[in-house]
Formats: structure tokens, sequence, C-alpha cells
């Protein structure tokens, strides 16, 4: 195992090479989810309910059947009726039944959006006139939108089995409140009753869309022989594996999964939508299917994260110390159970050293589609009211909001109110390092202001497995199973690199299919670096092993009398200098002599993933004749563990960022009065273009995690945690005024300011 | 249903093809031609990853019929590299690692090469507005600008 | 099944003779980025379209004894590259520059804007202070109007089924006249207008306005002209309390509705803005001439 404290020693990891599939993406080459073909191939669509809840009373798919070119149709009816079960496949919580039937609705539609049926033609203008040629009729039914609505008593029911969990006594009534959870340590009423000064206030956010520029794609086919293969793209190619498996009634052993390049996730695309819609109709049709969403079918029938309305109290003391916080997060689920209300709960007030906290969940189904996983999941939603919160209690007690943190700030040893104690953190040093960054020494104008926040993300380990194989001529192949979404590839190969000792450009890594890799979790949590890249490590380290034992035996000497190092076996201890070193070259051309192919497995279910911490400062500009926020200036500071390619650490974190700014200003799901979204597009869902923004300047703290082999902490979710409220707290700071309903988009500030009287 | 004959130029070759009169000129490049380099992120010109040149112009390809392209010259993604010799906005996209996922990175080349073409030293500004057309949801947008910065001084002959 | 006829007639006769002789719904394309996204969603399924790009003067721009000529199809990117045009009627010329990305503007157009009939289309109101007029040709010939005129209301047009519109005619821009659009959209790029405001004031050589024009986009169901608003500017050397006419003129012909992309009262608050900041950039290019 390497010294992660001997980073200068360290040849690989921390340099910028030129990632390994760079060249096909920018010539066009590299193949996403919708460029997959198979031979034969047909084309589905889709048919989705025009309704926000209604009942099926009928489907006729005879005159789409009828279509000359139309080769299969097919419901719910086609689908087996999956019982309840919890699944433990994707990113957050899911049901198989709500899963299956999330993507074709049974008995049922609960959203603008819900797919009723899917048909496959020879091309895709028929089959788009044949989806239009299935009638469907519905009772409409009355329909529930708002979270706080859905809850309240005589709410439209979407489901009549749902009884709130988590409650003593158990409810006899059924309810649109799926579970209430909680998370308590310490004496609240005493936190509060020592507190100088307590601010309580109650905060919303809006669903926001992932809104990845590729939308879901694949081709499926499923054989006369029952097996099955599926080339998508997707963040898990074993996710896709069990979900169609389990969805179908298909053995695993029939299901084959072929990542394709992703075209952005960001957890949304953890789950499946049209796989299994595809495989069912190339079952039917005997022709593989390939599948396309539109845009809109994106954002209407694909997971959003949730919106919410969370209630926070936190007092403190005037000489800054925290006596108490509480929260009560409120959030949509969609038409299905599954929130994140878990991580909301947890992470919002992980930032601190508090003893006495509470946050209370509630996950509330309502007719919108089933959220999804979306970067952080629920921690953005929960930290912007408690983050905005902390910036207004600075602000009573009259102290700088980056000290305030600082005096309160979680630290090694600090126990979280979810439990663990944290070790090897590096929030203060975050905290720190934007205190001396330059752009908070700039001077700011009128009508411009200074806002500060942090943000907190467990990052997870778990499941992953790679091989490592050296070729006749010594190069290597390194094959994980982590699809690769931001340039993991190339980070896999450096960690590689630095333990054989060797150029990276020397080993060319891939993302296996699920026949060829050992099972591998998906790509989320921030995990890839961290636990793939322990796999990655591991089967590294084996090889070397393997290497130092073929050096031993051509030279006829114990293997520990070899010593690995740039590249090469030397002899050691008593044989030092007695042989020329052997490259890994020399090594690799004597393997069928020396006991055949040198190979190695890494296969871990890593634990201890370093939890994330980052702080950000944004400087904005208000127009205050029409509420529009120019940003100014944005600085954001991570704890990254360590940066294995550190441009690609920036431009996670510049990523994220920047997906927290359009989540502040300017991104919502509208719907009109009848429960339809009435913004499905890029046009009118208002994700950030490049003319809106300045630099993003990023500051990386490095406090190595001692459980990776190079100290690496996942950083793609952190980012994405601060902005919503560190805007808020720059917007109060220019105006005046406390925002807390997201978006902060300038009709809503305009009428916060005019009612201000600001 | 009778098809549009179609002949013009495509990445330097001349070409033919057959497409319903309602297809687009994406739709053709991707399904008809095999040329699936230009995506399809929105389908309503919001997003730029179907960006295409005609007749030098810079297009979206899903905005645009495909019968139009009768006597156009179309130069897409897989037109802008000489052979194997990559363009400097290719290369200097690589070395910044101006790309994440990469799915609206064919749009964004040929969106920043048509800028370059018509504003060979554009300041950041001018180069943010230019390509605000091109969405791209993973890198926030710095490192691409980084990297148009660094084609414009490798095209104007400055050492990068 | 969808499927229309595509045609690209090479003269304005041979267009018209389709339009007038079609059987379904016909739609004339010249940039079609509205009407290819419209056709795609399903929202519009014309049985018949009429490219009229190959007809000559349907792209370019001439400077001639009446104005300017603008074909009825030229890309707003041909527009902005127009250095005679851009120096005449920079708001004229910004404003079809506003439309969409890069990418639209290689092909959107003055006519598809207009005759898309959108209430926010952002190169209406620039050419109704100008005093712009469309050409509009049919099978009863050639006929001018003012661009105001053209929309009857979203997604309505007043031409006839046979008509189209050929090209516009900017007056030459002489003496001190000076115009400007300004627009608020959430973002700094790719958005609809929630409000748009076009000015265009003349001044004598004291400074004293002679002549003005104000309108506004997205405030009503077509562009509109405000009479007040160029009454107060009359006259004036353009001072605060005339901006506060302006800004209240606006306010109070606006009539709004409330939808995702702004409220009515929101609207209303900005047109006035617009309209005074448009005005007084309107009276700085003015003075410069």
């Amino acid at each position: 195992m390497n010294d992660i404290s001997m980073k200068d020693a360290l040849k690989v990891v921390g340099t910028r090479p030129v990632r390994p599939d760079g060249v096909d993406k920018v010539v066009g080459r590299a193949q996403f989810g919708g460029d997959a073909a198979m031979p034969g191939q047909i084309f589905g669509a889709t048919v989705r309910s025009p309704h926000a809840h209604a009942r099926i009373k009928r489907i006729d798919t005879s005159k789409a059947e009828a279509m000359k070119g139309v080769k299969a149709v097919v419901t719910a009816a086609d689908f087996p009726d999956i019982a309840s079960e919890e699944a433990f496949v994707g990113e957050g919580p899911m049901n198989f039944r709500d899963l299956s039937r999330n993507l074709m609705a049974r008995d049922k539609v609960l959203y603008d959006g819900h797919v009723v049926a899917a048909v496959a033609a020879t091309s895709n203008s028929i089959a788009r006139a044949a989806a239009e040629a299935v009638e469907v009729e519905y009772e409409v039914l009355p329909h529930v939108i708002d979270e706080m609505e859905a809850m309240a008593d005589g709410a439209p029911l979407l489901h009549d089995d749902i009884f709130t969990g988590g409650v003593e006594p158990k409810p006899t009534k059924p309810s649109n409140v799926a579970k209430r959870m909680e998370f308590v340590k310490g004496d609240l009423d005493a936190g509060f009753a020592a507190a100088d000064k307590i601010v309580e206030r109650t905060y919303k956010t809006a669903p926001v869309h992932q809104a990845y520029i590729e939308p879901h794609a694949c081709v499926a086919s499923y054989n006369a022989d029952g097996q099955c293969l599926v080339i998508c793209s997707s963040q898990g190619q074993f996710m896709v594996r069990a979900y169609c498996a389990k969805l179908l009634g298909i053995d695993i052993s029939d299901m084959r999964v072929i990542p394709a390049e992703i075209g952005g996730g960001f957890g949304g695309k953890t789950l499946v939508y049209l796989e299994p819609l595809a495989l069912a109709l190339s079952k039917k049709s005997g022709r593989p299917v390939r599948m396309v969403m539109d845009r809109v079918d994106v954002f209407r029938g694909t997971g959003p994260t949730s919106g919410g309305t969370i209630k926070v109290k936190i007092g403190a003391k005037n000489d800054g110390t925290i006596t108490a916080a509480d929260a009560e997060i409120i959030l949509q689920a969609g038409a299905y159970p599954g929130s994140p209300m878990g991580p909301a709960c947890m992470t919002c007030f992980a930032m601190y050293d508090v003893e006495n906290a509470r946050t209370v969940g509630f996950d509330v189904v309502s007719n919108r589609p089933k959220v999804a996983a979306y970067r952080a999941p629920g921690a953005p939603i929960s930290t912007f009211a408690t983050e905005s919160a902390m910036d207004e209690l600075a602000r009573e007690i009259g102290m700088d909001p980056i000290e305030f943190r600082l005096k309160n700030a979680a630290k090694d040893g600090t126990k979280a109110l979810y439990g663990p104690t944290f070790q090897n953190i590096g929030y203060v040093e975050t905290l720190e390092a934007v205190k001396t960054h330059p752009n908070l020494q700039a001077k700011l104008g009128p009508n411009q202001g200074r806002g500060v926040a942090s943000g907190f993300w467990f990052n997870i380990g778990g499941e992953s497995s790679a091989s490592l194989a050296v070729n006749e001529d010594g190069t290597l192949v390194l094959v994980s199973g982590s699809p690769d979404i931001g340039g993991s590839r190339a980070s896999m190969a450096m960690m590689a690199a630095e333990i054989l000792g060797i150029d990276v450009q020397r080993i060319r890594p891939i993302v296996g299919d699920t026949a060829s890799v050992g099972f591998t979790f998906l790509t989320g949590g921030s995990r890839v670096t961290f636990a793939t890249g322990m796999a990655v490590c591991e089967s590294a380290n084996e090889v070397v092993k393997q290497l130092r034992g073929r050096a031993a035996k051509i030279w006829e000497i114990d293997e520990e009398a070899v010593e690995w190092r740039d590249g090469a076996a030397y002899p050691a201890g008593d044989n030092a200098g007695k042989f020329e070193p052997l490259t890994l070259a020399d090594i690799a051309a004597k393997a069928a002599r020396t006991g055949g192919p040198i190979t190695a497995k890494g296969a871990v279910n890593a634990q201890g993933a370093g939890p994330g911490f980052g702080t950000h400062v944004v400087d904005v500009e208000v127009d205050p004749e029409t509420g529009h926020v120019k940003i100014l200036r944005y600085t954001a500071s991570q704890d990254v563990g360590r940066a294995i390619h550190p441009a690609y650490v920036e431009g996670q974190i510049q990523g994220g960022a920047v997906q927290g700014i359009g989540w502040a200003l300017n991104e919502e799901y509208i719907y009109d009065k009848d429960g339809r979204l009435d913004n499905g597009s890029f046009l009118d869902y208002r994700v950030p273009v490049a003319s809106d923004l300045p630099q993003i300047d990023t500051v990386l703290v490095e406090v190595p995690n001692p459980r990776h082999p190079f100290g690496a902490k996942g950083v793609g979710e952190v980012p994405i945690v601060p902005p919503m409220a560190a805007i808020a707290n720059a917007i109060y700071d220019a105006t005046g005024v406390r925002m807390t309903s997201l978006p902060m988009s300038p009709p809503k500030l305009l009428a916060a300011m005019d009612a201000a009287g600001k | 249903m009778a098809k549009t004959h179609v002949t013009c130029t495509v990445n330097g070759e001349e070409t033919e093809f057959l497409c319903e009169p309602q297809q687009t000129m994406l739709d053709v490049l991707r399904d008809d031609l095999g040329l699936t380099g230009s995506k399809e992120g929105c389908g309503s010109g919001d997003c730029g990853a179907c960006s295409v040149l005609v007749d030098g112009r810079l297009v979206c390809s899903c905005l645009m019929l495909g019968s139009e392209a009768e006597g156009k010259e179309v130069t897409t993604i897989e037109g802008i590299a000489q052979g194997d010799h990559l363009h400097p906005v290719q290369s200097q996209f690589l070395k910044h690692a101006a790309l994440q996922c990469g799915f609206c990175t064919p749009g964004l080349i040929v969106a920043t090469k048509a800028l370059l073409d018509a504003n060979p030293n554009p300041t950041d500004e001018e180069a943010r507005y230019w390509l605000a057309g091109n969405l791209c949801r993973c890198t926030g947008y710095d490192k691409i600008l980084a990297a148009v910065h660094a084609a414009a001084a490798e095209m104007r002959g400055e050492a990068a | 099944m969808y499927s229309p006829t595509y045609a690209a007639p090479k003269t304005v006769d041979e267009a018209v003779g389709l339009l007038a002789n079609a059987s379904g719904a016909a739609r004339v394309l010249s940039g079609g980025t509205d009407l290819i996204i419209q056709m795609r969603s399903g929202r519009l399924r014309p049985e018949l379209i009429v490219d009229i790009k190959k007809i000559d003067g349907t792209i370019g721009i001439r400077e001639e004894a009446d104005g300017w000529h603008i074909g009825a199809a030229t890309p707003g990117a041909v527009v902005g590259e127009h250095a005679g045009l851009c120096a005449a009627w920079p708001g004229v010329t910004e404003a079809v520059q506003l439309i969409g990305s890069t990418q639209v503007q290689g092909r959107a157009s003055f006519a598809g804007n207009l005759c898309n009939a959108s209430p926010a289309g952002d190169s209406v109101p620039g050419l109704v202070a100008a005093g712009a007029k469309a050409v509009i040709v049919g099978k009863n010939g050639k006929r001018e109007i003012p661009v105001e005129d053209v929309p009857a209301g979203p997604g309505k047009t007043t031409l006839a089924a046979d008509e189209f519109v050929y090209e516009f005619i900017i007056p030459k821009c002489e003496g001190k006249t000076g115009d400007a659009y300004l627009r608020f959209i959430p973002r700094t790029e790719m958005d609809i207008a929630v409000v748009g405001a076009g000015v265009c004031v003349t001044l004598d050589a004291n400074g004293v306005c002679t002549a003005a024009k104000v309108s506004l986009g997205a405030v009503a169901p077509t562009v509109l002209v405000v009479p007040d608003a160029a009454k107060a500017l009359i006259g004036s050397k353009l001072d605060q309390a005339v901006l506060d006419k302006v800004d209240a003129a606006a306010r109070a012909i606006a009539k709004p509705i409330s939808d995702k992309r702004g409220t009515a009262e929101y609207r209303i608050k900005v047109a006035g803005v617009l309209a005074r900041r448009a005005a007084a950039i309107a009276f700085e290019r003015a003075l410069a001439r």
C-alpha cells in the first residue's frame, strides 16, 4: 500500500493527462445510448398520459396494431404484476412494484406523462403515428401537485395502500404521507432556552431536473431462447440488468447489458424507464427495438429531484455558539414513495458540532413524476434552508458568516446527528481557504452582495470490480464495472499506472459489460474514484506481485528478493545488482514461459469513504428594477482528499456549482391548473448558459482519506449543496431581502423587494 | 408517402439521400447517413448538440429539413478534423479537460470552430454569448472557455 | 400518417400559386426555427410547406431610394453582418439578433418571427418603432402594410391564405434619428422575451425630439404601439420627468397575461422600465448622429 503522505513521490496521480476516451468524443465517434444499433432493429415510441391523475378504463390498441409497419404494441398486460418488494439496486429507496408501475401504468395514471402503452414499428415516424393511434379512455380523477396540499386532510389520494410509516400508533387511514423519520440528539428545549438569538423560518424549494443533455436511449433484443441484450446509457449496467431481470421475470444470467457512453446522469440515470419496454416490444415483435426519448418525455416522464417545504429553527449564544438546531423537511416523492428525505435529514446540520439537534422528514406522494436521485440527493434542499438560517443568525449575532461557521465547525471527533464520529475531515480547511482567496478581497459596488454557504455529502463506497491484464508487449488493459460519467477511465488508469510505475498511456481503461467484469454498484454517491479505484489498486498491486514473481522465476531467486519500481523488477537485498532489471515489457514477453498470462482482478466492498465538505462564496449584482441576478464572482473550496486528476476534480466542482446556480435562480417545474407540465423544454426549463456565468474559481483542499490508497474522497456531489443558500445570502447582502423560496427568479425577487419596500 | 431526393455535399463528399418531407437534417445525418456525431438533446434548437455548418453558417440541424439541404455544403463534427489530424479546437478541448460526458462536445466544437473562423480573438464575453446556445450540464463551461481561448491562440499562431 | 408536401418554388408567382391552390393547411417556410418545432410537436400539421428561400430577393439586404429592403427570409446572422444596416438601425438589427442562439440566428428571420405571431417576437417591436413596412405578395399582387398590421393575435396573421411576406422596407435613417430595443429575459440568452420594448426618436439640431415611436412586445396579444409615450418624448430633451412619463405610459397600456414566463404584474412593471431605458438609449444614439 502506498504511503498517502508521500504526495511528492507521486508521478501520475495529481497530473492532468488527456483522457483515454477523449479523441472519440471530440471527433463525434463515441457511441452514446442513442447511437447504438442492432441488426434488423425497429423503433419504439411511448403513449403517455395527458392527465395528472386518472383511472385507465380501456386501452384499444387495434388501430395502432393494424397500421402498416407496426410490429408490436405493449401495455401493462404484457408485464408481470410485480409484488411489493424493496429494491437495493439503484441510488435511494425503490420498490420493484412501484418501478414496474412507474414505467408502465397499471389501472391508474399518476402524473402527466405516465406511460400507458408502447409501440414498435419499422420507422420512427410510423412508431410515432401508431402511438397516437392507441386509444385510451380515462376517468379523470382530482389531482394534487403541491406537497403541503397533498398532506392536507381531504387531499386526493394517489394510493389506497399507503399508510404513513414511522408513526405510532400505526395509522388506519391511507395517506399521501408515505413515511416519517426523525434524527435527534441532546435536549432541544434546553438548547433553545440557552440561546440568545433564535432564527426560525419556513423555506420552499422547487423540483429541479438533472437535465443531462443526452435523453434516455437504448436498443434491446429479446431472443427466442430467452437471452436478452441491452445496449444503453445508464449510471450502472448492473443496475439495468437487475431491474430488467426482475421486472420481466428473466434470469440474471440471460440478461447482458453493454454500457454505452453516457451523456450526463447526475443521478437521473440510476433507474430504468425504456429498457424493459424495449425488451417487451422486442419479445413481442421478434426484432431488436431501439427507443429514444425526446426532451419533453425526459421532463415529463423521468424523475427530477424533490421540491419541498423546510421549517428551520436554529439558536445561538451571542458568542456564536449554536445551542440547538431543528428542521422539519417535507419532500415530494412524486407519484410513488421514495424521496431523499433520509439524506436531507442527515446532511443539513452535518457541517456543525451541535449538541442539541433534531431533523424530521416526511415523504409525500403527489401527481408528479417519481423523483430520481440528483447529485447529493436531498442535501441541497435541506441545506438551502439551514444555511440560509445560519446566515441570518450570523447577522443577528453580528458575526462574520465564515467566523460563525468556524466557531461551530465539525472537526475530527465530532459526532454527527446521524450517528458517526467524523475522522480525517477537512471542513475547517475549506473555510480557511476561502478567507484568503482574492475574490473575497474584491470591493462590492451598489446593488452588489456577497454570500457564503457550506455543504456536506457522505460519499459512499460499496461493491466494485476491476480486472487488469498485461498484454504481450507490456501494455495493459484495465476493465472496470463503473460507467464513466465524467472522466473516471482516466483516473482509474492513473491509479493503476502509479502503482505499476509506468506511463498512463500504456494502460487502456475500458468500462466492461455485465458479462465481462464482476458486479459493480452503479456510478453514484461519488463512489467511483474511491471504491472502484480501490478495486483497480487491488488489481494493480496483484499484477505487481505477479510481475515480481515472474522476475524471481527468471532470475531463479525468491519473490521477496525482487523489488518493483519505476515499471521494472530489480533484484534487491543480497541480490541487488546481480541481474539486469526486467521491465514490464521484458516480463510480458516471457509470460508464456513463466506461467502464462499475467492478469489480476480486484473486487471490493469498499468502506470508509471520507465525507466531503465544501464552502462556496458568491458575489451577485441585483437589478433593482427587474429582479435580475447576475453572478459576478464565484469561489468554491472543497476537501477532495486527494485529487487524482485535478482537472476533472475542478470540473466536478464547477459543474456542480453551476447546477446549483440554475437551481437557485431559474430552474423549476411549472404545472398548469390541470396538473400538466407547462415548461417541459430547454426553452422554458432554464438551465444556465455560458453567458450567464463568470469563471467558477475552485480551491482544492486536500485532507487525505486514509482508507483509500491515494487518499481520495468522493468529490462529485458536495458542490451542488452550498450554491442555493450562498446566492440567497448574497441577494440579502445586496438588497436586504431574505428570499426563502426557490427559484429566486426575477418576478419573485422583484415582488419580494417591492413587498419589503426595497 | 413520397420521399424527396436530395443531393448535397457532406463533409466534402457529394452525398445523395431520400428523406421524408418532415424529416429534419439531424435525423437524416444520424439515421440515414450514419453520422451520429451530431446529437439530439432537445429537437427544438435550445441545446445546440446538433450544431452543424451549412454553407459555412452555424445552424441547428434539428431546425432544418433534410429537403432544405439540396445543393448545400454541410459540415458536421465528423468533418472537422483533417484525417487523423485534430483541429486545434478539438485538441485544446482534450488538453483543457473541457468535456466530462462528451455529449454536448460535438456541437460545442462545431460552434467554436464557427466562432473562431469569424472572430479569431474573441473576448470571454463574446465567446460566452456565441456559445450560449450550446448547453453543457457537466462542466459549468469554465474549462470550455479556457479551451476556446487556447484554440484561438493556437490558430492565431501564438504559443499556447 | 402525417406526411406533408415540401415545395421550394423559384418565383413569387409559383409560390403564390402553390399557396392559393393548396387543398389543406399550408405554411410558408423561411428559417424554420418555429415551424419545424411546431410540426414536430404536432401543434401544426401543414399539408404543404412552401420554402420561399429559393425565390430571388427573399434573402439579402439592399439600400434603395425608398429605404432598406430586407428579404423576408434573411437570417439574423446575415443582418448582423451588414455594417450599413447595423449602423443605421442598431435597435432593429440588435433585436433580430436576440432571437435564440447563434445557431438559431443562422436561420431565423424577420418574416418568420413576425408571422409566427407570438406576442413576444423579439424583432417585431424594433421594426414597428422604426416605422418598417412589410411587403406582402399574393394572387392580387403586392401591397405594403405597417409591420404592426401583420399580426392578428397569438399565432394568427392578417395575411390571406395565398399571401406571404416577401420583404421589409425600413426607411432610411435620416437626420438625428436613433433607435433601441431592449427585452427582459431571466437568463442572458436563449429565452423568449418576458417583455420587449422598442423606441425610435428623431431630434432636431438642438436635441429636441421631433418624432418618436414606442412599441412593446409580450404585454398584449399583439405588438403594441404606445402613443402616450411618444407624446411624452416629442418636444422634450429627455429628462427624468419625461422618462417617468414614458414609463407610466408603457405601464398604462400593457395588458399582459400571467404565464410560465412571468406574472402580469411583473410584466407591467418591467414594460415601464424597459421603455424608459430604451428611450434613453435611443436618445443617446440620436444625439450622437
